[in-house]
């Protein structure tokens, strides 16, 4: 059997033709059943999880164990999110974790010269948002006019991303974290909506929602999914399919700017290594949710459950006493199991 | 016209076998596609050497020709996907130019493609309507908010006004059979095709009893006066359901048969370039 590898390694319109089931008119019915499992096996995964983890340290069911949890959610809701967009597309951004923490290196400059001549907080503020959302976009944008106009793989074009632009905040500011930043900042980071819901992941799930509704109820959604189904009926369909893999890029470039606000916010200082490898796990918690790398297939709520499963994971496994370093190791386990289940759910449907 | 140079012996070709003109052309009728003098070259390689073409309303045109004889690039020009070098293409006598497949669709032609160009993780509506979504009323259609409702409502009744038997509308698309599949692709066309309905061997992957659901699609479009142009390899299939043949040769229109005067024996001469008096390359 030929090894076919995900439209994310080939310059765009030259992906292998789109999976489609064999000839048969008669599937037997239990493999229906199968698919329905498919769907909602991931929320059974997070309530086990819950449930071990609860059972082995009770303080999992406590008020900080959520606000630790929740907390340490939002930039990989924010980052899943415009991930799931561009992987929808059969695309990949690995650049998403570097250009948060440049957007927040370059945001949290912007924000402390303009202290140092003396500019209002407030407007500060704005001003630092603006800088960082802006400035995602464009990179994106940058990313998805390479990956459009010269056809290069999105792989390679996001690993280039990731590499210059992971290594461009060690030359602002020294490299040393910014922390004359206004107020207002960390009021974001550390406020909670009746001590339970953080200003930040109110946010998060405020975005994760919008885009939710824009990618299963709009048109721009609809054409996501149908670009990474097939892309050349896409196309014959009279999609500009250019245009929109450069938006659905400049999306998860503005939700990583937007992720780098929130956690310079969290910890109140711009640190020039927030971010890193963050990628990883935003492609981790698609993946899980049930997103194919080949495009056409994934679910924003899948996603959802999918970023939950590794934020749990991370608190989970301090509060039943495991090395941290045992959280990459489960992640890493899961993101196989996963891929497998999605694998063996697609051969028992092409049956 | 543009004039091509032509190779030896299919200049006898092109006067004698092109000549018969389709008899509903005789009584005035305008046609509904008119292709004049169309030339296209890739490169050096010359793929279409000034083909003339008309369909007539209600017709079943057959279009046939040996492998790289321009059988796709002529639909594909037709389509709106090429653009040709030379020549003219009129749409019920006016003369229109595409410069992207969408034109093409929006004056109503229509393409059944070979691949059948469906989007498998897309439900059955999704692929009807895509690239032509519509859109709820109220402030909620300024961000593309889809009405799914009616699309799959109208989906359906595209579907029945076809015959095509598709248990839900909302099943995915690459979760169906081929033949449904393949229904799919055609009701599209149908549904959106109301001047003419292209068809790139649209039963090449069927089996013989999804052949004859095809077939009777075909007819059953024909006979609400849309014309279809089919490309097939499938000779006895195109000789049951075309009324008139166009037999291409390297780049040529070389016969253009009534059906009732040929044999299958016949078209496969003209296809072969035998009865040409040429060899075949």
């Amino acid at each position: 059997m030929p090894v076919k590898l995900p439209p994310a390694f080939s310059p765009p319109g030259t992906a292998a033709s789109p999976r489609v089931a064999r000839r048969g008119e008669e599937r037997p019915a239990w493999i229906g059943v199968v698919d329905r499992i498919g769907d909602v096996w991931i929320v059974g995964v997070l309530g086990l999880m819950v449930l071990v983890f609860g059972l082995l340290n009770t303080q999992l069911f406590t008020k900080d164990a959520w606000l630790s949890i929740s907390n340490y959610s939002v930039q990989f809701l924010l980052l899943a999110a415009g991930q799931l967009f561009v992987i929808l597309t059969g695309g990949i951004d690995l650049s998403d974790g570097a250009i948060l923490g440049f957007t927040g290196m370059v945001s949290g400059a912007v924000m402390q010269s303009m202290l140092n001549s003396h500019e209002g907080n407030v407007v500060t503020t704005v001003a630092g948002f603006l800088v960082a959302l802006v400035l995602g976009a464009l990179i994106g944008f940058g990313n998805g006019f390479l990956i459009t106009r010269l056809k290069l793989p999105p792989f390679i074009v996001t690993l280039g991303s990731l590499t210059a632009i992971g290594a461009a905040p060690s030359l602002i500011n020294g490299g040393t974290e910014v922390s004359n930043l206004p107020p207002q900042i960390g009021t974001i980071g550390t406020s909670a909506i009746g001590g339970w819901v953080y200003t930040t992941f109110l946010v998060a799930v405020v975005v994760t929602v919008g885009f939710g509704l824009l990618l299963h109820r709009t048109r721009f959604g609809l054409r996501t999914f149908a670009i990474g189904s097939n892309g050349l009926s896409a196309r014959r369909a009279g999609i500009n399919v250019d245009r929109h893999i450069v938006l659905v890029y400049t999306i998860s470039g503005l939700l990583s700017g937007l992720a780098g606000m929130m956690v310079m916010a969290n910890f109140n200082v711009a640190n020039p290594l927030s971010g890193q490898n963050d990628e990883l796990d935003a492609i981790a918690a698609v993946v899980i949710g049930g997103a194919s790398l080949f495009g056409g297939r994934g679910h924003m709520l899948g996603t959802f459950v999918g970023t939950m499963i590794i934020s749990l994971l991370v608190t989970g496994l301090v509060l039943v006493n495991v090395n941290g370093s045992w959280t990459e190791v489960a992640t890493g386990v899961i993101i196989v199991a996963a891929v497998a289940l999605d694998q063996v759910r697609l051969r028992l449907a092409e049956r | 016209m543009e004039d091509q140079e032509l190779p030896g012996g299919t200049d006898a070709g092109s006067s004698n076998g092109a000549a018969p003109a389709p008899r509903s052309g005789a009584s005035g009728v305008v046609p509904t596609i008119a292709v004049r003098g169309i030339t296209k070259h890739f490169g050096s390689v010359q793929a279409l050497r000034g083909v003339d073409l008309e369909i007539y309303p209600g017709e079943v045109v057959g279009l046939v020709g040996d492998n790289g004889a321009g059988k796709s690039t002529l639909v594909n020009i037709i389509s709106g996907g090429l653009q040709p070098n030379a020549g003219t293409i009129s749409v019920e006598g006016k003369r229109v130019t595409f410069s992207s497949s969408l034109e093409a669709r929006r004056l109503g032609i229509e393409t059944v493609y070979q691949d059948l160009a469906l989007a498998p993780d897309l439900s059955v509506w999704a692929n009807i309507f895509l690239g032509r979504e519509r859109s709820v009323k109220g402030p909620l259609r300024w961000f593309g908010w889809l009405d799914r409702k009616t699309m799959a409502k109208e989906a359906q009744a595209d579907l029945d006004r076809t015959r095509i038997r598709i248990d839900s509308v909302n099943s995915l698309a690459g979760r169906l059979s081929g033949g449904q599949r393949q229904a799919i692709a055609v009701g599209r066309a149908v549904a959106w095709g109301s001047k003419v309905v292209l068809m790139d061997e649209p039963t090449a992957a069927l089996g013989v009893e999804q052949q004859e659901r095809v077939g009777q699609l075909v007819e059953s479009v024909a006979g609400q006066g849309v014309p279809v142009l089919l490309i097939s390899h499938n000779l006895p299939q195109v000789y049951r359901l075309c009324k008139r043949v166009i037999v291409l040769f390297q780049g040529q229109v070389v016969a253009n048969l009534q059906r009732d005067d040929s044999t299958v024996d016949d078209i496969v001469s003209w296809i072969t370039g035998a009865a040409l008096g040429t060899k075949t390359p």
